[in-house]
């Protein structure tokens, strides 16, 4: 290591022997440094929790026997911020908020999760009309997160233009979203009893001009990377994981379909009027990387395709259950400061409805009442199965929250799918497990 | 925080009369019959329902009952014990009965006494098994292996803490919550565990779903729960050094110090709340 270099961090000694820090490439310099004598080539690093590799905050220790992992284990918690605990302070709408948060590149899936749990506590079903919406909101999403799998994937084995194309694409995902529900990220758009609000007028033409985008840019991925000789070689055969580890381990989504089980929450327990929906489940029978990158392409044209036909699907209708004691009362529109509640409503509940007021008043601070039990939805998120386990105890908060994220299961295929293999090949299992340390976190 | 769950009494009858009556004693002769074991005969000559979450041992205060502050006017109200789940009651119907029939039958092969399952309960479309805290390995591995049953895949393992927010005493409050899927049978269901926070162990069930692991260091580590045979059960979110439970009821909130005039912006738990 040179010593002019003002960066360098100087090897130093703790209980467990010398600790180097490595930056890149200074690893001949390191072993010239480590006397052989003394030392066997078996060596622990640690990678992350602040590495460009590591798929977010993510740390791992892994084990190395020259370039092959003996072990691997995957250190989380870096992003806990306690989000199921502060949902229990919440009422059951603002709740949304929260949850939104957690698997940061799936928001809406958390959301409709999260929505569907309080409507079955509740016993309410949702107009139609909001149902197809989500549907629609969900799949827009769900290309928007395999593009950032992709491009993060790609970033991570040293695919550069497969990150600046994927990134280009997802701009295009939330400049949609931003236009249909007002924000690119945590729309918070989703709610008990329906959608917030109804989306723009134009939305069926801006969704339109997305699909007919997306369907004329999606083959250039093929183009890149899918036949690409050095593409294939860093994910053929690596990362592997039969269908008996995925059930085992908890695997769901991508993982446990590139294994050759076609199981998906959309067609096997459909919700939100999915059975509805003419698609394709894609799988593949490798259970290795490549196929679960050529699955997340397969993904992207059949959301497109379901996309498609809730656009025609969609009719002119409520967004909100009509039940007064659920439905938020704010009743939203453009006035000369931007959104807010449109001005009638104001003049109607001050002026002249004293229980309009009182309910509003009621409904916006307090919440409604979900009778007490306790319910489990779940729902297809890009990464597998999302499952929200809500407990009500007749309040008008949870008395708790909790979230199946698929990350944080699907995360401990990690040393399966890599111990064995060599170090290079850690990175591309853990860009294929694709986690979302917000959601593994929460 | 929520008083939502003192709740109005009709008569000054047991919460639990109407629950005692038949559906729980066929309930109990359906789950085996068995004689409870000693440790829960004070609770269950009350409840045969047993693992409810909350049973008649919880103390009712004012009104008729009154302790304490000598008011009897009434204007104190009456507090009551919370929710507690009501035992299905047969025929569940749909695909319940099955279950419940091959889920017995297995225990029997098994030679696990059908106590093992203290109480089901449908809600919602969803059916739950309060399972006893010694039995939940072999309950799952059963569940995991019986051809009829075969739930290959544990969705996940959580916690619940049931203590009430006013500080009434709750028996048994924290519960372990186990979501288990068949693919085969596309069944869903749902375990429960009923715990004393004061002996808060139960049995790991990592060497039959290995997916358990992580859920269960979380569980540990928000709730404070040990799964006795876990391989390390360690703290997972929370920093190793950590002292408490975050997601117990009673861990200390902390408030939000802000700078102007010293003043600080209160716990959420102690924030003016409207209901």
């Amino acid at each position: 290591m040179s010593t002019t270099d003002p960066y360098s961090a100087e090897p130093r000694e703790t209980t467990e022997g010398t600790v180097y820090t490595v930056t890149g490439g200074d690893w001949d310099s390191l072993m010239d440094s480590v006397s052989t004598d003394e030392h066997d080539d078996r060596i622990v690093i640690n990678m992350g929790p602040q590495h460009p590799s590591t798929h977010g905050v993510l740390r791992l220790v892994l084990e190395l026997e020259g370039e092959t992992v003996t072990q691997a284990r995957s250190v989380i918690g870096y992003l806990h911020t306690g989000i199921e605990k502060n949902c229990e302070y919440r009422n059951w709408t603002q709740g949304v908020t929260f949850v939104t948060r957690m698997d940061y590149l799936a928001p809406l899936f958390n959301e409709a999760a999260y929505c569907l749990g309080v409507e079955k506590l509740l016993g309410i079903e949702v107009p139609r009309r909001a149902q197809l919406m989500r549907v629609m909101l969900m799949e827009i999403n769900r290309i928007g997160s395999h593009l950032v799998c992709l491009a993060t994937g790609g970033m991570e084995l040293g695919a550069l233009t497969g990150m600046t194309a994927g990134f280009r694409e997802r701009e295009e995902v939330l400049h949609l979203l931003e236009y249909l529900t007002g924000l690119r990220m945590n729309h918070a758009f989703i709610r008990p009893g329906g959608l917030a609000q109804d989306l723009p007028e134009d939305w069926a033409a801006k969704v339109t001009e997305f699909v007919t985008l997306m369907r004329s840019r999606l083959p250039d991925y093929d183009k890149l990377l899918t036949g690409q000789p050095i593409w294939k070689q860093r994910l053929e055969g690596v990362g592997y994981l039969p269908v008996d580890g995925c059930l085992a381990l908890g695997a769901t989504g991508p993982i446990l379909r590139s294994a050759g089980l076609a199981w998906d929450q959309r067609k096997v327990e459909p919700y939100s009027c999915y059975e509805e929906f003419d698609f394709d489940v894609p799988t593949a029978t490798e259970g290795d990387c490549y196929a679960r990158y050529r699955l997340r392409v397969a993904e992207m044209h059949e959301s497109l395709k379901i996309i498609e036909q809730a656009v025609d699907k969609i009719e002119p209708g409520p967004v909100m259950v009509a039940d007064r004691k659920v439905a938020w009362p704010a009743q939203l529109s453009i006035g000369s400061d931007g959104m807010g509640n449109s001005l009638e409503h104001v003049r109607k509940i001050m002026g002249q409805s004293m229980e309009s007021l009182i309910h509003h008043f009621k409904l916006v601070t307090e919440g409604f009442h979900v009778p007490p039990g306790q319910v489990y939805s779940a729902v297809e998120s890009p990464r597998g199965e999302l499952g929200y386990h809500l407990v009500s105890d007749g309040g008008t908060r949870p008395v708790r929250v909790h979230v199946r994220d698929p990350s944080f299961v699907n995360l401990q295929c990690m040393p399966a799918m890599s111990e064995g293999g060599m170090v290079a090949d850690v990175i591309a299992a853990v860009a294929s497990i694709d986690p979302v340390m917000g959601g593994v976190d929460r | 925080m929520a008083t939502s769950k003192d709740r109005e009494e009709p008569t000054g009858g047991e919460q639990s009369s109407a629950e005692a009556s038949g559906p729980a004693v066929e309930e109990q002769r359906a789950a085996g019959g068995e004689a409870p074991e000693s440790g829960e005969v004070e609770q269950t000559a009350e409840t045969p329902e047993g693992g409810t979450r909350l049973s008649p041992t919880r103390e009712r205060s004012g009104m008729f009952g009154v302790r304490g502050s000598g008011d009897t006017s009434g204007f104190g109200g009456l507090k009551l014990p919370g929710y507690a789940p009501a035992p299905a009651e047969r025929p569940y119907g749909g695909w319940f009965d099955e279950l419940a029939d091959e889920l017995a039958e297995s225990l029997d092969r098994r030679g696990v006494a059908r106590s093992a399952v203290r109480q089901i309960t449908i809600d919602r479309g969803e059916i739950t098994f309060y399972v006893e805290r010694e039995r939940i390995a072999e309950v799952c591995r059963a569940l995991r292996d019986e051809p009829e049953l075969r739930f290959e895949l544990l969705s996940g393992v959580s916690g619940v803490d049931y203590t009430a927010p006013d500080g009434a005493a709750v028996h048994q409050p924290l519960h372990v919550v186990y979501h288990l899927l068949s693919m085969t049978w596309r069944r869903r269901i749902r375990l429960e565990v009923a715990l004393d926070p004061a002996d808060p162990h139960l049995p790991s069930v990592v060497s039959i779903y290995p997916t358990a692991d992580w859920h269960e260091r979380e569980t540990w580590d928000m709730f404070g729960v040990i799964f006795d045979g876990h391989p390390a059960l360690t703290r997972i979110l929370m920093p190793d050094d950590w002292a408490g439970h975050p997601q117990r009821k009673d861990y200390p909130l902390g408030g939000i110090p802000v700078e102007y005039k010293g003043a600080e912006i209160p716990p959420p738990d102690e924030r003016r709340a409207y209901s």
